[in-house]
């Protein structure tokens, strides 16, 4: 009988597996995760692993190759969906005092909320456009590779139990109105005006895999690129970097910075505690 | 895969505060590892903690920034509301996944990932805390060959985190602070 083979240690079998597992993912199905942030990933492939009570990634792997219902279910929970209205109140309130003025200086506008989740984000935006009276010249893209999510956002209907929250954010980002102006509640609950939802455009797109924006002025990426690599991160970057105009504006998540990207330099800090950049001069 | 120079992990809950001011500022200015700490705060918009303890340590206290690396001689806690991970590159990665025991930062995502970053040069430590947060992180920890420590539940302020703890991986050791303290120098010693 042969001997056992001698086990390499650079990489541990469950590092292999993953390995394995998200280049079977692409490669079937075209979700990209392969350069998302390692130790997340792998935490939430222990929950798929559980959830669909399988042993091993291996065997995770053969189910999602051969069972599309099962890969889907992967996808989602790979792409986490935590999201608030007005998260951050701070952010956007240094939106409205610092950036919504120079927005001001232009006859149109172009916003991207890269990542939207299932539209939180960009209802917020929304309303805070209507209230500084930017919202007639705006077209905002909201984008997210998670399906289901970007369904949410166009419906723009939220559980009742969360509207304090909400409310109570919105009042601490500076709100001028009342957040109930902008909702009716129902059966289903809170359903957001549908005229906040005119002017945007939703669509399927990756930041890893899919190309550039042309003439955005703002483009606020929040918590996304927190679950990608460094060279994923810096992938994003670039993409912002090119698709904003000259001047034009990044937001990030608030444990969000540029310092530690090779792409850095593209960006100078404008509101700094609130991760706000403006693209340099070219 | 285990890597030279280990870290440090130190969850915290109830009574977290007190606790770790008696351990943190004892750190003396040449010790050499890097120090994360999760201690469960209310979301908010910033936390207290690294200024508090900045002023009291004689080593480097920070608050992690996502992509961060590494940096040894340091202390970094887990910005509030958010997950902390320690990547097998040696950098740090924040996280907005789901709370674990009602809590983010989680003890457990920080210890798990540690864990599978550092093996067995990872040394993890529960203290006082009134949830079972980190059980399951110290024990990954433990079995990767990792160091294990736990405060002695009758010295804690509330004592259901390090019994938990216990109850999950009892091979741990159980120490008061000042023992805490010792043993998380003397290892660095030797
Ligand atoms: C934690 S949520 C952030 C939601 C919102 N921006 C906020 O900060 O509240 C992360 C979102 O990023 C999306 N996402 C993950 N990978 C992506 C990719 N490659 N391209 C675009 N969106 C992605 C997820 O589907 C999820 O909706």
């Amino acid at each position: 009988m042969d001997a056992a083979l001698t086990v390499m240690d650079e990489l541990t079998t469950e590092d292999i597996e993953i390995r394995l597992l998200l280049e079977a993912l692409y490669r079937r199905y075209h979700y990209d995760f392969r350069n998302y942030a390692q130790a997340s990933i792998k935490r939430r492939l222990r929950q798929a692993r559980q959830q669909l009570g399988v042993a091993t990634f291996s065997a995770l792997q053969d189910r999602l190759l051969h069972d599309p219902e099962a890969a889907s279910r992967v996808v989602r929970l790979l792409t986490v969906q935590v999201s608030d209205f007005f998260r951050d109140p701070g952010y956007f309130r240094a939106i409205r005092e610092k950036v919504v003025p120079h927005l001001k200086t232009y006859p149109s506008l172009k916003v991207w909320i890269a990542g939207c989740s299932a539209g939180e984000e960009l209802h917020s935006f929304a309303i805070l456009f209507r209230e500084e009276g930017l919202e007639d010249r705006t077209l905002f893209y909201a984008t997210d590779i998670n399906q289901s999510a970007l369904d949410a956002a166009a419906q723009g209907i939220y559980p009742i139990s969360r509207l304090q929250a909400f409310t109570e954010n919105h009042r601490l980002s500076g709100g001028r109105s009342s957040l109930s102006d902008y909702y009716t509640t129902g059966y289903g609950g809170a359903v957001f005006d549908k005229s906040l939802r005119e002017r945007v455009v939703f669509s399927d797109h990756s930041l890893v895999t899919d190309a550039v924006f042309s003439e955005m002025h703002l483009i606020s990426c929040r918590n996304v690129m927190i679950y990608f690599d460094r060279q994923l991160q810096d992938r994003a970057l670039g993409l912002f970097s090119d698709s904003l105009i000259r001047n034009g504006f990044l937001g990030l998540g608030s444990k969000e910075s540029l310092r530690f990207s090779a792409r850095a330099d593209d960006f100078v800090d404008f509101v700094k505690d609130e991760k706000i950049y403006q693209r340099r001069m070219a | 895969m285990i890597v030279s120079g280990g870290a440090v992990a130190i969850g915290a809950s109830a009574g977290a505060i007190q606790m770790l001011l008696r351990i943190l500022p004892a750190l003396p200015k040449t010790y050499p590892l890097p120090v994360f700490v999760v201690v469960h705060v209310p979301p908010g918009r910033r936390s207290e903690l690294a200024t508090l303890f900045a002023g009291k340590c004689r080593i480097a206290v920070q608050e992690a920034e996502d992509k961060q690396p590494v940096i040894a001689g340091t202390i970094t806690f887990a910005p509030p509301d958010y997950h902390m991970l320690i990547e097998t590159d040696r950098t740090l990665s924040l996280s907005t996944d789901d709370p674990v025991f009602f809590s983010r930062p989680s003890i457990d995502v920080l210890f798990e990932s540690a864990a599978d970053a550092y093996g067995a040069a990872m040394t993890g430590v529960i203290l006082t805390g009134a949830n079972e947060d980190g059980a399951n992180g110290l024990r990954a920890i433990g079995l990767c060959g990792g160091r294990t420590i736990v405060q002695n539940p009758a010295t804690a302020y509330a004592r259901a985190m390090p019994e938990a703890a216990l109850a999950r991986w009892p091979s741990a050791c159980v120490l008061g602070p000042d023992q805490i303290v010792e043993s998380l120098i003397a290892a660095v010693d030797s």
